[in-house]
């Protein structure tokens, strides 16, 4: 029972990085926790990830907002327009 | 054709670039987020799309079936960078094997950032920081923390895309995370 709750710092982290999905498990965050409290190193990890996560938030609101106008410039459509009737022969 | 179905598409190719090149450019920049490789295989698309048009059964739309070609494209791209780089060098933060393993390695352990750091967070820079970081992971895992972290797209959806198993997503994203920290940490958050 104690040797399933004993992980490693790398396990731990992996759990870390899950849950910021919401795809940790409640067991999973149970051993996290558990890890935490002789493991100082991982617990500030944990913290680290949360800011981490609310970075990458705002990265994507930014990235999604610009999304809608990425597209191929007028040059490259008409270049493209070209080659492609080349082939539809 | 023994039982058609109620509705046949049909391919119109003379309109794709009008109507799909938008769509599929988006799709394609979006995994992998580069400007030029995107519209060679966009081109390369519509080029296969043409070629194969005859085993076009009807069954789906014009834009899925494009969409699935594509998807073929992206996939062979990815496995052409990997082999052609090898697998790319993964420093990893855990010893492997022998008494410590899966411990911290002392010279990998976490830094303490400051207190201001969440203050900084919508900072212009950071962001680009990030861009950066992300150019720096090894493709895969680049396009498997795009696709799940920055657009936010489903697990089963990336791992069926991608030919993953969710158990190597996570493996990746643990990975990807890690190395994006040490990046962001060296660069930005102890500075």
């Amino acid at each position: 029972m104690f040797k399933k709750l004993n992980i490693t710092c790398n396990q731990a982290t992996t759990i870390c990085d899950k849950s910021q999905y919401g795809n940790a498990s409640f067991f999973d965050k149970i051993k996290l926790q558990i890890h935490f409290i002789g493991c100082k190193i991982c617990a500030m990890y944990s913290k680290q990830n949360v800011l981490l996560t609310k970075l990458y938030k705002i990265k994507a609101t930014n990235i999604k907002r610009k999304q809608d106008s990425l597209c191929m410039t007028y040059q490259e459509k008409e270049v493209l327009r070209k080659e492609f009737e080349k082939q539809n022969v | 054709m023994s039982s058609p179905s109620p509705i046949t598409h049909t391919l119109d190719p003379a309109k794709w670039i009008d109507n799909y090149s938008d769509y599929l450019f988006r799709y394609t920049i979006i995994r992998i987020n580069d400007h030029e490789i995107s519209k060679d295989l966009v081109q390369e698309t519509f080029f296969s799309g043409l070629k194969s048009a005859k085993n076009f059964e009807g069954k789906a739309t014009e834009r899925t079936w494009l969409i699935s070609i594509l998807k073929r494209k992206i996939i062979d791209h990815y496995r052409k960078t990997n082999s052609k780089k090898g697998q790319a060098e993964v420093r990893m933060n855990f010893y492997n094997d022998g008494e410590n393993e899966g411990d911290w390695i002392e010279q990998r352990v976490p830094q303490s950032w400051d207190n201001e750091v969440e203050k900084k967070l919508e900072n212009t820079e950071l962001q680009y920081q990030i861009d950066l970081c992300i150019e720096k992971l090894p493709k895969k895992y680049a396009m498997v923390f795009r696709m799940k972290t920055i657009q936010e797209i489903d697990t089963e959806i990336i791992c069926k895309e991608l030919d993953i198993s969710s158990s190597n997503l996570w493996v990746i994203i643990h990975r990807a995370r890690m190395q994006l920290r040490k990046c962001l940490e060296e660069n930005w958050f102890n500075n």
